[in-house]
């Protein structure tokens, strides 16, 4: 029998990224996936990052992952969204071309000389063993196993009303495996998600839709990215009519959502189009973003129109379209309807409750988006190594980051719709930004050597910089008078002030501070973000850095693996019952269980502080 | 391992506040005594006394200073009680002070500016706890008691500030979170169309209406507060009627001006005098005429505003405002002279005359205010910090025009809201365990 420290089932973006990861840590990886075609296939749209999930991307970067870059390599077109709403909004985000992120991924996987491919179909859990496999091509073992299933477990693909099985187009769905999930007893749920038909870019007429073009000067998604001379590419917008939205509502009964097909929730965040004209029937148009898929593709997706209407009703709302009037549609748009496992069956670190070494990473945890994919798999792929290896955990907490974020709200709260990031999921966001991710998971990263050696010199690096610079904006100052005669007004106190605070006012930003103090001219421009936006916020930081140490206080008290907590003295049965099905794994946890009640917790705190 | 662990232990003593509150009942009494816990605490009590610190856990007398003006605020006994050999087990520093009121106001307000935090409920056995200085015995019997006591005393606590305050809160809860939906509508889905997402305005209809409700409360049921904040006085009138020659001319007058703040903002000009005792602060707000300069017509909206937060309006040469103690100024150009006639007090601010009258009125009016204070000044006092809270928190996020900070304000105004009604969240949730203890403890 093969074996191995890890074995990754499935190789989209949960799949990749739990593979890599786990390697780099240094252990020996199967990934195991039904054909290397789908390695790295962008099933939705072709762009990477966004709102909060660029967040996602960064931090996934910050541990060395392979989102980020890949996403730049394959990049076409590269937007900063929020440019205007203060950093700690901010998020970069990529159009890419779909065959060079392919390609980009595939050739990440192969530079990783730790991690086999496989091609097999999964066919179950070996008998006897937690963590070995049964697939097509024989047994396979290991010291834990990472499953990142997608839509494939029990997945229906829907035209209209017609419903074929898989999880994507041309793709069956995982039978075997989603029996062998089933066979775990874990709790289930059914979320639908869509996409949008597919056009031929040829057939679109683009002098009758607004060109959007990307920023002159990236932003990237990795911070490892050197600038390249590639062209980049504009996407379209153009919008939907009042006879469009007049179709749609003709067939909606041709739809399986509006026909009665689906019993699940789909995303409120990415309406289909049905959706759309069904729950905002006052609007007269909705932005249709048309985004190239390649360079030499001459696909486009039509993002804004994900619809599950039956074909030839898609062809014909296409004409009521300004630009769209005489669109080829390759491929057209559908719904999936899948099976995802009740995220509150997992542990902070992404493993089966009571089933040691097995972990769920990625859409089959109720997720969407790649992001959020991608970033439950790198951190499943360095828990699953460290399993094997007898190590304890790494668990991110939701003053870390945005994955912690996310992992705390799927493990704690669950989900009752597709789970996508938002920066309003944060508490903390203010602290959590794009420009200090790498400063806020990097140590992390290195403590548990999933850090490359590249990547963790210009970690060191990047420290002194900031360090040197953040020394720097302490110790020089000016008088407002200073400020005066450089033309800048602020208020005549007299008061002199350093740099740093000077950088609080908002009519100091960096280029500024600059013609102030022209010693800070050397900073480079990821180190002055990081300074120059830890002063803006400066009385925010401060604020949330007290309710952070807080908060973290209470995580820091951990509760016994398996804690009965009807021993505990002082707990009603309803708080028990309540303790018992949330399972929290730390003090802190237990006070974000819904119902829970002050008297409970100082009952909790007191067995707590009387166990250590 | 726990990713948190590297920052914590560096940052922990420094997020440590140095937190204070009057340990002994409300003012007057023949001695006040105000308790000082954390790191802070030594340096604190050196830059109040401007002297060396006494030996530890003796009283000794020291004369104590406002360091942002260097007027003497009391003679008093302090001691210091330095860490681990103190009730908290932090530094502690005690004041034993004349226990009047405007000393008491004062000492209280200064701690305040020299960067010191008003202790929340139990905040001083919170310390306690945190160092180990309680045993797990009597942890576990706070625990029962706790158990027992929390929902009654959250009850007693909503009693004690009017029976609607529950269902206050909860109809503000759902107004800000309607108001904070909109805004992170804004930041979260910044190109989608789809959302209806209207751009935040700062002059957000809902949240002046919610500050107002806030402001409201506070008034009804916070009387003491006066004596810990003092009551405000605002100059009201249109532009040009000698509204900063009255105010100089008050403050001037005044030998026992306490601090003359700088303008906040560009709109009002405070100072901070002593009336009978009491901490009295005057506002100069922008004068009312008709414009159209957007800047102004919001300085002028932010004045009335003020106004309507005063607890005394002085109305200069305008009969806009009812409730107001009339003034016309500029007497010395008539005939007259100074003194009271048709209901409004004629004086000159210029020269003086009938600055007295004004004065001597205004100190009625003020002991009128404060005689109203109600004796449970301490016990409602961690109800006025989280109310206290949400309005500065809504007020400031009117200022401000980055959304991103707009919703961190408001977010704050939230916690404040819960703490408000005593209903535990992450970050209050040991706040909220010991909450029970008297204040200073």
């Amino acid at each position: 029998m093969l074996t191995f420290d890890v074995i990754v089932i499935g190789g989209g973006h949960a799949g990749c990224e739990a593979a890599a990861a786990a390697a780099r840590t240094g252990a020996r990886v199967a990934l195991v996936t039904r054909s290397t075609d789908d390695l790295g296939v962008l099933s939705c749209n072709p762009a990477i990052g966004g709102l909060g999930k660029g967040h996602l991307v960064r931090e996934i970067d910050a541990l060395d992952g392979l989102l980020g870059r890949v996403g730049d390599a394959a990049a076409l077109h590269f937007r900063l969204l929020n440019r205007s709403k203060g950093p700690a909004v901010q998020g970069p985000r990529a159009q890419v071309d779909r065959k060079r992120y392919r390609a980009a991924m595939l050739e990440a996987i192969a530079a990783e000389p730790r991690i086999a491919v496989i091609v097999a179909d999964v066919v179950g859990f070996a008998a006897g063993s937690k963590t070995a496999i049964d697939t097509s091509t024989g047994p396979i073992g290991a010291g834990a196993v990472v499953v990142t299933a997608g839509t494939f477990l029990a997945g229906t693909l829907h035209h209209g009303r017609t419903i074929t099985a898989g999880g994507r187009a041309g793709s069956a769905p995982a039978g075997a495996l989603a029996r062998a999930i089933a066979g775990l007893g874990l709790p289930r749920g059914r979320f639908k998600t869509g996409t949008p038909p597919r056009l031929d870019g040829r057939t679109i007429d683009w002098a009758g839709v607004d060109l959007q073009p990307g920023d002159a000067v990236p932003t990237y998604l990795s911070d490892a990215t050197l600038p390249s001379e590639r062209a980049m590419l504009p996407c379209g917008v153009t919008r939907t009519t009042p006879a469009t939205h007049r179709i749609v509502r003709d067939h909606l009964d041709e739809t399986p959502t509006y026909g009665g097909d689906f019993a699940g929730p789909g995303p409120r965040y990415c309406p289909s189009l049905e959706d759309k004209v069904v729950r905002f029937g006052d609007r007269d148009g909705h932005n249709i973003f048309l985004e190239p898929e390649g360079y030499d593709d001459a696909t486009v997706y039509p993002n804004g129109i994900s619809t599950a209407l039956p074909p030839s009703v898609q062809a014909e709302l296409l004409t009521t379209i300004p630009g769209l009037e005489r669109a080829v549609i390759r491929q057209s748009g559908y719904a999936v309807e899948y099976d995802y496992v009740d995220p509150r069956a997992l542990t902070p670190a992404l493993m089966v409750r009571g089933r040691p070494g097995l972990f769920l990473a990625g859409q089959i945890n109720g997720t969407t988006g790649y992001e959020e994919a991608a970033g439950q798999g790198i951190v499943a792929g360095i828990n699953a190594a460290r399993f094997a290896a007898g190590q304890s955990p790494v668990i991110l907490d939701r003053a870390t980051s945005y994955l912690g974020v996310m992992i705390d709200d799927l493990t704690h709260l669950g989900v009752s719709e597709p789970y996508r990031m938002f920066t309003s999921r944060a508490e903390y966001r203010l602290s959590l930004r794009i420009d200090n991710a790498a400063d806020r998971l990097t140590p992390i990263g290195l403590a548990c050597g999933v850090i490359g050696s590249a990547r963790s010199a210009r970690f060191a690096a990047r420290t002194a910089a900031l360090t040197e610079a953040r020394a720097r904006v302490a110790a020089l100052s000016a008088t407002p008078a200073a400020l005066a005669r450089a033309g800048i007004e602020v208020n005549q106190d007299g008061v002199a002030r350093s740099a740093e605070a000077w950088l609080a006012h908002p009519a100091v930003d960096w280029p500024v501070a600059t013609r102030l103090w022209p010693e800070l001219c050397a900073t480079p421009p990821d180190i002055a973000d990081v300074v120059a936006t830890d002063a803006h916020y400066g009385l925010y930081l401060s604020r949330q850095a007290i309710e952070i140490a807080n908060f973290r206080a209470d995580e820091t008290l951990a509760l016994a693996d398996g804690i009965c907590f009807d021993t505990i003295a002082g707990l009603s049965p309803e708080m028990v019952e309540r303790l018992t099905a949330a399972q929290p794994t730390t003090f802190g946890a237990a006070v974000r269980v819904a119902g829970v009640t002050p008297g409970a917790l100082s009952a909790l705190l007191a067995h707590v502080r009387s166990a250590t | 391992m726990a990713p948190g662990d590297l920052q914590r232990d560096a940052n922990q003593s420094r997020l440590t506040p140095t937190i204070f509150a009057l340990a002994t009942g409300a003012p007057p009494t023949a001695i006040a005594i105000v308790r000082i816990s954390g790191p802070a605490t030594l340096a604190l009590l050196t830059r109040l006394t401007g002297r060396a610190l006494p030996p530890p856990r003796r009283l000794s007398r020291r004369t104590l200073r406002d360091p942002t003006t260097d007027d003497a605020i009391d003679t008093a006994l302090v001691a210091v009680f330095p860490a681990p050999a103190s009730v908290t087990g932090d530094d502690v520093a005690e004041l034993h002070l004349h226990g009047g009121l405007a000393v008491v106001a004062a000492a209280l307000a200064m701690l305040r500016r020299a960067g010191a935090i008003p202790a929340a409920a139990g905040a001083f056995t919170r310390r306690a706890f945190d160092n180990g200085k309680l045993d797990l015995g009597q942890v576990e019997a706070l625990a029962d008691l706790i158990a027992a006591e929390t929902d009654g005393q959250r009850r007693a606590a909503l009693g004690r500030t009017g029976t609607e305050l529950a269902h206050h809160v909860d109809r503000w809860r759902t107004v800000l979170t309607d108001i904070r939906a909109d805004i992170e509508a804004t930041l979260d889905f910044a190109e989608d169309d789809d959302v209806a997402a209207r751009p935040f305005d700062v002059a957000d209809e809902r949240l002046c209406a919610l500050a107002g409700e806030l402001r409201t409360i506070r008034a009804q049921t916070e009387r003491g507060g006066r004596l810990r904040d003092g009551v405000t006085v605002a100059i009201v009138g249109p532009v040009n009627a000698g509204k900063s020659t009255l105010l100089n001319a008050l403050a001037r007058r005044d030998v026992a001006l306490v601090s003359p703040l700088p303008g906040t903002t560009r709109d009002a000009i405070e100072v901070r005098v002593d009336l009978g005792g009491v901490l009295v602060t005057i506002v100069d707000t922008a004068g009312v005429r008709d414009t159209s300069d957007v800047l102004e017509v919001a300085g002028i909206r932010r004045g009335q505003l003020r106004a309507e937060q005063a607890d005394i309006v002085v109305a200069l040469g305008s009969t806009a405002f009812p409730n107001a103690i009339h003034v016309v100024s500029k007497s010395d150009r008539t005939s007259e002279g100074a003194g009271w006639r048709g209901g409004a007090l004629h004086l000159s601010a210029t020269t003086g005359d009938g600055i007295d009258l004004l004065e001597s009125h205004l100190a009625a009016r003020v002991s009128e205010l404060t005689a109203l204070g109600e004796p449970a000044f301490i016990a409602a006092q961690w109800q006025q910090a989280a109310l206290d809270g949400a309005i500065a928190s809504i007020e400031t996020a009117q200022h401000i025009s980055v959304a991103a900070l707009v919703a961190e304000e408001l977010r704050r105004t939230s916690l404040e809201l819960e703490r408000l009604i005593g209903r535990v969240s992450s970050a209050t949730l040991l706040d909220h365990v010991f909450a029970r203890f008297c204040i200073g403890k």
